[in-house]
């Protein structure tokens, strides 16, 4: 249990710093430790596939985050808005803090999930059932492919797109010319 | 309080990008903001001594190939899981269409001040 209390402290340092330092590449790198921490927790939290996936995106995403900043000139021009506007933007976050706080003492304690009290959720039959109908020994494995087919079909759908997105908005000049005429 | 910690690390985010004026920070405020809501879905499903949602034989019945009673009560939840591993992929695509829009105003504009950005005022 404490070393969940000591990953996420490590992490929300590791935030405020990111946010808080000048350089963007400290700050970038004070993301992938966020990254790690978190991948580092979901191993914790039992769950495997999740720190596989977090870890290889971590890599891809700091890839992805230095190319925007390496060789900018300037890299260092940071500092906030407005004064009034940030002291106005500080007090709605921590009401909303605040508001938070309430809301997670709603919930269930921490380590007792939903599936121990709802003796019917879709969770429990996926455990009961996902290895008998589709022989996956993986749980999450025959629930992203099997049960949740579709959700998957629709992430391929929105990656494609996105990267379709960033293609174009990188590409150095049009194909063609802007008077000439369509054919 | 677990949870309570981690609605912390996403006011960072957010407060990073609501206040900053660096484009490429808003970012960072961003990707900050999805770690913590990742992470949150993740933990609605832990339970306390519990193991992945991974099959092994000796969690089968040795006769009839039926998955024990042990497992169903130790293993953690699989949806968030599986839910969250969508959004993990999909966060990265967004990244990459949100970074490739900021080389792109740094090209046209010369800076990453989104202040300074006019022709994006209203």
């Amino acid at each position: 249990m404490a070393v969940f209390y000591i990953l996420l402290l490590f992490m929300i340092i590791a935030a405020i710093i990111a946010v808080e330092t000048k350089d963007l590449l400290s700050s970038i790198i004070c993301v992938g430790a966020i990254g790690i921490g978190t991948s580092i927790m979901f191993l914790f939290l039992r769950a495997p596939d999740i720190a596989i996936t977090q870890i290889v995106v971590e890599v891809l995403g700091l890839i992805i985050l230095i190319r925007a900043t390496i060789s900018r000139d300037l890299t260092f021009i940071t500092g906030d808005r407005e004064f009034f506007g940030t002291v106005i933007s500080v007090v709605i976050i921590f009401v909303i803090f605040l508001a938070g706080i309430k809301v997670f003492e709603t919930l269930p304690d921490f380590g007792t999930p939903l599936i121990t009290e709802v003796a019917n959720a879709a969770s429990n039959t996926y455990i009961k059932e996902g290895f008998a109908k589709t022989g996956a020994a993986n749980i999450v494995a025959s629930v992203i492919l099997d049960y949740r087919g579709y959700d998957t079909l629709g992430e391929a759908t929105v990656l494609f797109t996105s990267i379709i997105g960033a293609t174009i908005i990188l590409r150095k000049k049009a194909k063609k010319m802007l008077e000439e005429p369509d054919k | 309080m677990p949870y309570a910690l981690c609605f912390l690390l996403f006011m960072v985010g957010l407060y990073c990008t609501v206040v900053k004026k660096n484009i490429v920070k808003i970012v960072i405020g961003l990707a900050v903001m999805e770690y913590a809501v990742n992470l949150f879905l993740i933990m609605l499903g832990y339970r306390t001594g519990g193991t992945a949602p991974i099959i092994d034989k000796t969690y089968l019945e040795p006769v009839t190939g039926q998955i024990t009673a042990g497992f169903i009560n130790t293993s953690v939840d699989p949806l968030p899981q599986a839910l969250v591993l969508t959004a993990i992929v999909i966060a990265l695509g967004s990244l990459a269409l949100m970074v490739s829009m900021c080389i792109r105003i740094y090209e046209k504009y010369g800076t990453l001040d989104i202040t300074e950005i006019r022709r994006l005022k209203g």
